[in-house]
């Protein structure tokens, strides 16, 4: 029960927080920060635990950490069925790490209508933590709807100059994609049904018989489309342009941060597993729209001007590569696309965080008008170098171990489309250095004075800068958690049992 | 007439009395509290009527016209809860509009009495019955603020129109009678349709679809909605887009079900484009609107349209059952829906030296000044959109599941494309809301209204969060009538 514990602390705090307005408009901010914190506690409590629940899943037994299952709508078999494994656990403490970066990252960045702000701030993570843990497709797909809204009020009111536009954007992009997921996941119950003669939403259930032909080929899609406008893949990423630029700090921080990831998650998830005959007759596309992300986003990335516009580009590159190793689907890039999910998510965090820093004392985010910021914020200097050498694949760093397993690992798979990708390493390296370039080096703007990062932001910097040391330096402790998972999952849609090298489960 | 027969119209005995009393009270004592206090005790009555009568469980046929089962209470329901609602959110509406209003409470009654009476009909003659006594207390109630020329123009354009389309139906009903020799719908159902009377029905039924689907508001019947929505006063037009449409389409479902329509590849396909066009037009002209009434009037064009979807999957062999179940709730789930978003309307609207307060720009940043009525608004618009935890998603939730087990994917990429359409204006809306404004003067919110519109967005929260009671309900009376 602790994931629903999790999901109602965030609830309830977000609530608290806004109601808290009242009294004082600092209060929101601690509390939903005290709220992340005991949400933190509440997780570790499940590390470490040997996962005790056993599900058969398609004939592959697997375990879980927690699993919970109350019925819903029983007229269609849909039921608030959550489950909890190494992976979701994992994504799970992303969020809520990232969550408490995002509310010390918008501290003094947003005056107006704090306890709203709160409130949405940690809708949005309960919607996001609802997303990892559901297992009934129904609920899953209420959870994927619900955590839009709130980041549609995030950007739409505390947004930047053209936030109507970029949130509306996002919005109908993510919605009108959902659709069409939503009408594959009734198909596929469906199908399902005509088979069984029972109705169910149930992943376990539906994932015991697997479709195919033509009928799987295109509820295949449907889930695809909604996962990858998410990720976002090329072509359908130009929402997230948009959408991150015009973002206040902290919803930037989510939307990269976390938000991605579901997509990524939904493609690990569901969508293979669910039609793993479909979804490798589409893995050759899937990863020429990887690889082209790969390249195009870096080349895209390397044209801006506009810093928070730089990263958003670099996300489009950097989950490219984390389409490329889902669809070459082998251990080696699996394990490595979870890691990248996490590094990125990290890593990019901390640059939305460093932009919105910078935004916020020099009102720009224009990087033709600034130069020589090291000189006078030697701090933030320092660490925006660290997470741009962190973003351009540095060894020793998460992001670097996340993109040699993708790369090693598709290169059996997919030679020329290894090769193109591999190319990104060096455009990422451009586009990271000459914006370093742009920013920090150079002859610094005479008479100002600019605050360096103060001891707020360096709590959130710091756990930062030691999450992607740790992902880099010893990235095993979290291959140990997910490798069971990635390995049943792999199981499940391969079904033989000797591609998978490492400990089986 | 058996006695048990006579207590199975419960319901409609029970209106027509407070109708009555409700007459000579306003002739004795015009007083808006006490005329608004007993149309609305008359409506709780009423569902007790209904539930009483729901208790029972058994069909009862009263005079070959009129039949009483659990579809028919279960409309009767909707139209009763729905004006018992408008009278409360109206109350201030019309105390702050002079000395000449209590007879608009007495009109909305009968106008209910009207659609029950449709929601019951089992046969013609007790269809246009329901149709006229209907249709005609909404002539009154749309053009009732004397003042404006709008709702004087509303008024007109909506009898005429609805005078046309009585006359097809009408003459569709003629033609009916030619091929079977029968008005009752029960009889029309076990009545040989043979070669000969073939051509009769089907330019029947499609002019009494084409009369219909001028008051359900389908394209290319929709011309006069967004004016008629516009002209008429907020409450009339929240009972107008509910209640009516609601009332007809229930008889429209029956005597299609009766008739067997979906053997008529010819009526199909007509019924098809209408559903395509309603969608797709709807949405795009709802696009640009700034006016918030002409806006819902669109989008209840549209809606109409993602109905007619589910109607449509009925024609799947052995889907009808879910499919009538899906009509049923998705019209459940549209009633709160637009009765909460005009009552909204409504409420904003306490000058009563101005028309109606609709137009967008009045509406921003309402987010700041009046937070909790913003935020019901959005629980609605919301709820248009389809978006989960209300009750408009699972209403197109059901949709989807009827369009994807009858295979209409023409029809589901069509409500797809609106829903993205449709998501682009409600989000205007709320765009608008929270940004912030200049304007300083206080939005009064009247009190019963206001606790009236509560009780709509919780309840409809709760159909969206929690619909397994009510569904277990709809899908009981989707089976029994297929």
């Amino acid at each position: 029960m602790i994931m629903l514990s999790v999901m109602l602390l965030l609830f309830a705090g977000g609530s608290v927080a806004w109601l808290s307005q009242a009294w004082h408009p600092n209060y929101p901010r601690w509390i939903s920060l005290f709220t992340c914190l005991l949400a933190a506690l509440l997780l570790m409590t499940l590390f470490g635990t040997n996962a005790p629940e056993e599900v058969l899943m398609a004939g592959v037994s697997t375990h879980w950490i927690e699993v919970v299952d109350i019925a819903w709508i029983p007229r269609f078999g849909i039921s608030f069925l959550f489950g909890m494994d190494g992976l979701s656990l994992l994504m799970v403490s992303l969020t809520v790490f990232l969550g408490f970066v995002a509310i010390l990252s918008s501290w003094s960045e947003i005056s107006h209508n704090t306890g709203f702000f709160q409130f949405n701030l940690m809708c949005t993570l309960t919607g996001v933590v609802g997303v990892f843990t559901s297992l009934d497709l129904f609920l899953f797909f209420v959870f994927w709807e619900v955590m839009l809204i709130p980041m549609y009020l995030l950007i739409a009111i505390w947004g930047h100059e053209n936030k109507s536009y970029a949130a509306t954007k996002f919005f109908l992009f993510t919605q009108v994609s959902s659709l069409l997921m939503l009408i594959a996941i009734l198909g596929l119950v469906l199908a399902n049904s005509f088979v069984t003669g029972i109705v169910t939403f149930s992943y376990f259930d539906l994932l015991a018989h697997s479709l195919s032909g033509d009928l799987a080929w295109y509820l295949m899609l449907g889930f695809f489309v909604a996962f990858v406008v998410k990720l976002p893949g090329f072509p359908f990423h130009s929402w997230l342009p948009d959408a991150h630029t015009q973002a206040p700090t902290a919803a930037s921080v989510l939307l990269a941060g976390i938000l991605l990831k579901t997509g990524a998650y939904g493609l690990l998830r569901f969508t293979i597993p669910l039609f793993p005959e479909a979804s490798m007759e589409l893995a050759p596309i899937a990863m020429l729209l990887g690889a082209v992300g790969i390249v195009y986003g870096a080349l895209l990335a390397f044209a801006q001007t506009d810093f928070k516009r730089l990263v958003a580009y670099s996300s489009v590159s950097h989950m490219g590569f984390v389409l490329l190793g889902i669809y070459a689907w082998t251990e080696l890039t699996i394990q490595g696309s979870v890691l990248q999910m996490v590094a990125h998510g990290i890593s990019t965090a901390a640059l939305f965080m460093t932009a919105g820093a910078l935004q916020q004392r020099l009102h720009t985010r224009d990087m033709r008008e600034m130069s020589g910021l090291w000189q006078e914020m030697p701090r933030m200097g320092a660490i925006a170098m660290f997470f741009i050498v962190a973003s351009l694949g540095m060894p020793g760093l998460g992001n670097f171990v996340g993109e040699f397993l993708i790369l090693m690992g598709a290169f059996p798979v997919n030679t020329p489309l290894t090769i193109l990708a591999a190319l990104g390493l060096i455009t990422g390296a451009v586009y990271a250095l000459i914006a370093m370039q742009r920013v920090f080096q150079g002859t610094p703007v005479s008479n100002r004075t600019l605050v360096d990062f103060d001891g707020r932001e360096l709590t959130a910097m710091i756990p930062m800068m030691l999450g992607l040391l740790w992902l880099g330096l010893y990235p095993q402790s979290f291959l140990d958690l997910v490798n069971p998972v990635l390995a049943s999952l792999h199981l499940v849609t391969t079904g033989d049992p000797t591609l998978w090298i490492g400990r089986m489960p | 007439m058996s006695s048990a027969a006579l207590f199975a119209l419960l319901p409609l005995i029970t209106l027509s009395v407070v109708i009555l009393v409700l007459m000579l009270v306003i002739a004795f004592n015009r007083k808006l509290a006490l005329t608004c206090g007993i149309s609305v005790a008359g409506c709780a009555l009423t569902l007790l009527a209904i539930y009483l009568i729901h208790l029972q469980a058994t069909v009862v046929q009263v005079t070959p016209l009129l039949i009483v089962d659990d579809y028919a209470l279960l409309f009767s329901a909707m139209i009763v809860l729905v004006t018992g609602l408008i009278c409360l959110i109206s109350y201030d509406y019309q105390l702050c509009r002079g000395e000449q209003q209590d007879e608009f409470y007495l009109l909305l009654l009968l106008s209910a009495l009207g659609g029950m009476i449709l929601a019951h009909s089992n046969h013609f003659a007790s269809m246009i019955l329901g149709l006229e006594l209907l249709g005609i207390a909404l002539y009154a109630m749309i053009s009732y603020p004397t003042r404006g020329l709008l709702s004087l123009e509303a008024g007109l354009k909506y009898l005429i129109l609805s005078g046309v389309s009585s006359a097809f139906i009408l003459f569709g009903i003629a033609l009916l009678f030619a091929a079977f020799g029968t008005l009752s719908f029960p009889e029309i159902k076990v009545a040989e349709s043979t070669e000969a009377n073939r051509m009769f029905i089907l330019v029947g039924s499609g002019l009494i679809l084409s009369g219909i689907g001028f008051k359900l508001s389908l394209v290319p019947f929709h011309m006069w909605t967004p004016d008629v929505y516009q002209g008429a006063p907020a409450p009339t037009t929240a009972f107008l887009a509910t209640a009516s449409k609601g009332a007809i389409f229930a008889v429209l479902m029956r005597f299609f079900i009766s008739l067997d329509g979906y053997q008529y590849a010819t009526i199909m396909e007509g019924l098809f484009w209408l559903s395509l066009l309603s969608i797709l037009v709807g949405n795009l002209l709802a696009l640009m609107q700034t006016s918030i009434k002409r806006l819902l009037a669109y989008s209840s064009i549209a809606h109409l349209g993602y109905l007619l979807v589910a109607f449509l999957a009925a024609s799947y062999i052995g889907g009808k059952a879910l499919a009538v179940e899906a009509a049923l709730f998705f019209l459940l789930a549209y009633f709160l829906t637009t009765v909460g978003a005009f009552g909204v309307v409504t409420l904003m609207s306490q000058d009563p030296n101005n028309l109606d307060n609709d137009d967008l720009n009045n509406y921003q940043g309402l987010f700041w000044r009046r937070p909790l009525m913003a935020a019901f608004f959005t629980a609605m618009l919301l709820s248009l959109a389809g978006i989960p935890l209300t009750a408009g998603f699972v209403g197109k939730f059901y949709i989807f599941a009827a369009g994807v087990q009858s295979e209409l994917w023409l029809l589901l990429a069509a409500v797809v494309v609106g829903s993205g359409i449709g998501l682009f204006y409600y989000l205007r809306i709320i765009f608008t809301m929270t940004k912030q404004s200049e304007a300083t003067e206080e939005i009064t919110i009247p009190v019963t209204g206001g606790w009236a519109l509560a009780v709509v967005t919780l309840s409809m929260l709760a159909l969206g969060i929690y619909p397994a009671p009510i569904i277990s309900w709809v899908s009981n009376i989707a089976r029994g009538l297929t």
